[in-house]
């Protein structure tokens, strides 16, 4: 081990050598004001001028695995990634709309089938090598290689078919769809372009999804966003700096990104994390839970803390809706029949208190939900979606209707019975690393207990809780939440279609099991290949109300993206879609240079 | 613990939701206007507005405490149903030792709570030292063929990862697991994971035991194993089984923390000690809510008592030893 080791670290310095002397010869084009020549097409970013200089520093909760966007799904590789690399179209995390990025431009053809965009000119790798559209096509190529196993590749392929494109010249691409697609254009929201230059052996030779180690010496690695790699130091920091070639300048013509460098620590739990922010470590905290942010806000010193309201993660309890057939226990497939019973679904959702979800587990920070579309996805909200407060009678009156009873203890505790007088009692499975559901359904527990249902709780690590919801189906009901990746619908699509592995109560039905699922597969698909917003958003709407009306998925309360920044972290503007602070980060700058050099 | 039902004032899993977080109530004799009360009282609290866990006192109610009175059913010593308890106030609800995050009343989860762990942790410790002792004691007198096995056996206890075991056993359970149930589940849990260590060093003991002169002196004149055991070797351990109880209940009470995590302790809204301290792992409780800790405070002069039980038990049994 040893000997190899000092290999590795002395073949490291040699790179490291060799890396400042390409960064000496680059830096005179660096240090150069930026001219605005007629052979680059800069993107020119409005908002606040800043300075440059200086770095940031932002705790990650673990060790990227990669920095391969090929094979990255954690999310603090996708974090990272993020600063490193850049898109074709790109989604404005603040205004949940798409804009141009590499792409200067784009125009659909009539009939939706195609797309042509057209690349800026003059644009750099952050090694100085040229982009142009072969890069692209190169790019495509790889994320469309069924070898390669890109986690891209899913929304590559539309009805069936992946998406072709060719060259025109060497700034055109004309990407050819099978079926018209409502918004091919926000697939190409975190593309990233790869550089031919680097990657085209390894490619060949079938092992770019090897590549992309932390390790990578920083010149085999380039890429378009505004950081590139420079160090890495195992278990503790990834440090980055600042791409001199990027493509994004200021409204005064300043070059972005404005910091010098971006550091991520890596910060293991959450409560560490917060004390790193409190005692000046890190610049900027995001995600943090209820609790801390209240924290944090109560002895702010010198940092704002900013509540961007809800976010897109909803949270929500279902039942075992699964077709289990003979093999299971006679107990389970009894409350399934409760489970079934649509009206024991609705009276649950009625009875449960979502306001007290609101207010104790998130401390008010929060939405109470009772639609799959958070208050944080702008566009998408169903108005004509009702929102009932609890009502206990009503509920009472739902069970009844559905045929069952109440006997009452000698002690005044009631017990719900079902037609056959069994008492009605079901657990509820959470993950024990998430405080926030268990104690969702805990709550819950309280509330069902004034009905006469027993609940029992029972915390699972995660992992044997996926195990039982997607593989045994070995469980009564569950509280889970979702992330979107998307203010769009389309980012659900195996949520939502019966065929998908995330359709939790039933996931991978070969046949829609039920006709309300049917037809929430028809909507869902047609509203993906839909042309225009106002006929997605009606059938998205029928979708909606389908899924209230039948509750397979009781929505409970979406958290807010709570983040803090230091007083002199400027341009700071969350955003309530990943990455919640650092979306704008060529933006972000430090207001002056004594509170880094005290650092 | 064993009358929390009278003790306690409320049923420990009931939820105030208006009141989460909210500090301990003090208790006056004189009111704000200077007279003098013979009751004591409490004042109504209100949340400071806008706010999640700010309260201030609401000086225009007050609740004066009253005692044997009628609330939350419970069975007193587990049998007889009764409704009487020792304090508790007519109207709104009382908080001595505050509420957590569900508006539950610290008080009723402590003494409820220790019900739940105390025992656990007693009669797993019992376990633990019963499985230990036997163990040790055969594998020490026998010697032989049986202490390697027995030994082997232990070590190879010793050395198993735990944690992928009782995820195992958590599969292969029912899902749902009662609160009694789940008492025993700890019980039998921590007494298997637990014997490894004492029945080493009982072993130990019994080892140097029974190659000692008077031991040997009694099988020169004929003693049966069974009785060398009871009258020679076994008091040799008590000192060993002393220290290895004392240092087992609090250990075992922490270890149902961490059975709760993996699904195998004592499920909400049962209240355990276990339970109570786990709230105290997040930072933001830790800063925010003095009163968190008062639970754990408490445990301290208990488990202090019971350190204190227990070298008493050891200087009564062996008072040469100690040598005061």
């Amino acid at each position: 081990m040893r000997p190899a080791r000092a290999n590795c670290s002395s073949r490291r310095i040699v790179w490291i050598l060799l890396f400042t002397v390409a960064a000496l010869v680059a830096l005179p084009m660096a240090a150069s004001p930026p001219r605005k020549s007629s052979k680059e097409e800069l993107l020119v970013l409005p908002g606040e001028i800043g300075r440059s200089g200086g770095r940031l520093v932002v705790a990650l909760r673990s060790e990227p695995k990669t920095l391969n966007p090929l094979t990255s799904v954690d999310i603090p590789s996708r974090e990272v990634i993020g600063t490193m690399q850049a898109d074709l179209v790109h989604i404005n995390r603040a205004t949940q709309l798409t804009e141009p990025a590499l792409a200067k431009s784009w125009k659909i053809s009539p009939d939706g089938l195609r797309y042509t965009l057209v690349l800026r000119r003059g644009l750099k790798f952050s090694d100085g090598y040229p982009l142009d559209a072969d890069d692209v096509l190169f790019t495509f190529r790889v994320y469309l290689d069924e070898k390669v196993h890109a986690s891209q590749r899913p929304f590559l392929i539309i009805d069936g078919k992946p998406i072709s494109l060719r060259k025109v010249d060497a700034q055109t691409l004309v990407f050819q769809l099978a079926k018209p697609y409502a918004v091919e254009e926000r697939l190409f929201d975190g593309l990233a372009i790869l550089p031919r230059h680097l990657l085209e052996k390894p490619y060949e030779e079938g092992k770019i999804a090897q590549l992309g180690a932390l390790t990578t010496p920083p010149n085999q690695w380039a890429g378009l966003g505004p950081f590139r790699l420079k160090e890495y130091v195992a278990g503790q920091r990834l440090v980055l700096e600042r791409n001199p070639f990027y493509w994004k300048t200021d409204t005064k013509g300043n070059r972005l990104p404005y910091l010098d460098e971006l550091v991520f620590l890596f910060v293991p739990n959450a409560d560490a994390q917060v004390l790193r922010f409190q005692s000046g470590e890190t610049d900027v905290i995001s995600s943090t839970g209820a609790e801390n942010f209240s924290v944090l806000s109560r002895d702010k010193k010198d940092y704002t803390m900013v509540d961007a309201g809800p976010g897109l993660e909803y949270n929500f309890l279902f039942f075992n809706l699964n077709d289990l057939g003979e093999k299971t226990s006679a107990d389970l497939l009894q409350k399934q029949k409760w489970f079934r019973e649509v009206k024991f679904r609705q009276a649950v959702s009625v009875a449960i208190d979502r306001e007290a979800i609101v207010r104790l587990v998130y401390q008010g920070r929060g939405a109470p939900l009772w639609g799959l579309v958070t208050p944080g996805d702008r566009r998408w909200q169903d108005e004509k979606l009702p929102h009932p407060p609890r009502s206990l009678e009503r509920a009472r009156a739902l069970f009844k209707e559905a045929g069952f009873s109440w006997t009452t203890a000698s002690n005044g505790e009631s017990t719900l019975l079902d037609s056959t007088g069994k008492p009605v009692e079901f657990s509820i499975i959470t993950q024990s690393s998430s405080a926030e559901r268990s104690k969702m359904a805990a709550l819950m527990q309280d509330d069902l207990k004034q009905l006469g249902i027993r609940v029992q709780l029972v915390q699972l690590e995660s992992r044997s809780l996926a195990d039982r919801v997607t593989q045994t189906k070995e469980y009564d009901a569950c509280v889970l939440g979702v992330f979107s990746s998307d203010a769009d619908p389309n980012a659900d699509v195996d949520v939502w279609l019966s065929s998908g592995r995330l359709h939790l109560w039933n996931p991978s039905q070969t046949h829609p099991a039920t006709p309300w699922e049917a037809e929430i597969d028809r909507l869902f698909n047609a509203q993906m290949y839909a042309r225009t917003f106002e006929e997605r958003k009606k059938l998205y709407d029928r979708m909606q109300e389908i899924l209230w009306d039948n509750q397979p998925m009781i929505f409970l309360a979406s958290p807010d993206i709570l983040t803090g920044a230091r007083k002199s972290v400027g341009n700071f503007r969350p955003a309530v879609l990943q990455p919640y602070v650092l979306w704008n980060v060529e933006q972000l700058y430090l207001e002056n240079d004594a509170v880094n050099a005290s650092r | 613990m064993i009358f929390a039902g009278f003790f306690a004032p409320y049923d420990p899993a009931e939820q105030d939701r208006k009141n989460p977080y909210l500090p301990p109530m003090r208790l006056h004799l004189v009111d704000h206007q200077g007279h003098f009360h013979a009751r004591p009282f409490a004042y109504g609290v209100k949340l400071r507005e806008g706010s999640f866990d700010q309260y201030e006192e609401d000086r225009t109610e007050t609740f004066p405490l009253k005692f044997l009175v009628r609330g939350a059913s419970y069975r007193f010593l587990g049998l007889v149903p009764s409704r009487l308890h020792l304090f508790g106030t007519e109207t709104d609800r009382i908080y001595l030792l505050g509420s957590d995050s569900y508006g539950r009343d610290q008080l009723s989860r402590f003494l409820y709570g220790g019900r739940v762990s105390v025992f656990a942790g007693l009669l797993g410790a019992s376990v633990t030292l019963l499985l230990g002792l036997c163990v040790g004691l055969a594998a020490g007198y026998y010697g032989g063929w049986r202490d390697d096995l027995l030994m082997r056996l232990a070590e190879l206890f010793l050395a198993l990862p735990w944690l992928y075991l009782l995820f195992a056993l958590r599969a292969f359970l029912p899902l749902a697991v009662g609160p009694l149930e789940a008492f025993f589940l700890i019980i039998v849990v921590l007494g298997i994971v637990g014997w490894a260590r004492p029945a080493r060093l009982v072993r130990g003991v019994v080892l140097s035991a029974k190659e000692r002169d008077f031991v040997r002196a009694a099988r020169g004149f004929g003693a049966a194993d069974g009785y060398l055991l009871r009258r020679h070797i076994l008091p040799e351990t008590s000192s060993v089984l002393l220290t290895q109880a004392t240092m087992l209940v609090p250990q075992f009470i922490l270890a149902e923390m961490t059975l709760s995590f993996l699904g195998l302790g004592v499920p909400e809204p049962v209240p355990s000690w276990g339970n109570l301290l786990s709230s105290l792992q997040q930072y933001s409780v830790l800063v925010s809510y003095w009163w968190m800790y008062l639970p754990a405070l408490i445990m301290l002069p208990f488990f202090l008592g019971y350190l204190g039980l227990g070298s008493e038990l050891q200087e009564r049994a062996e008072p040469y030893k100690i040598g005061r």
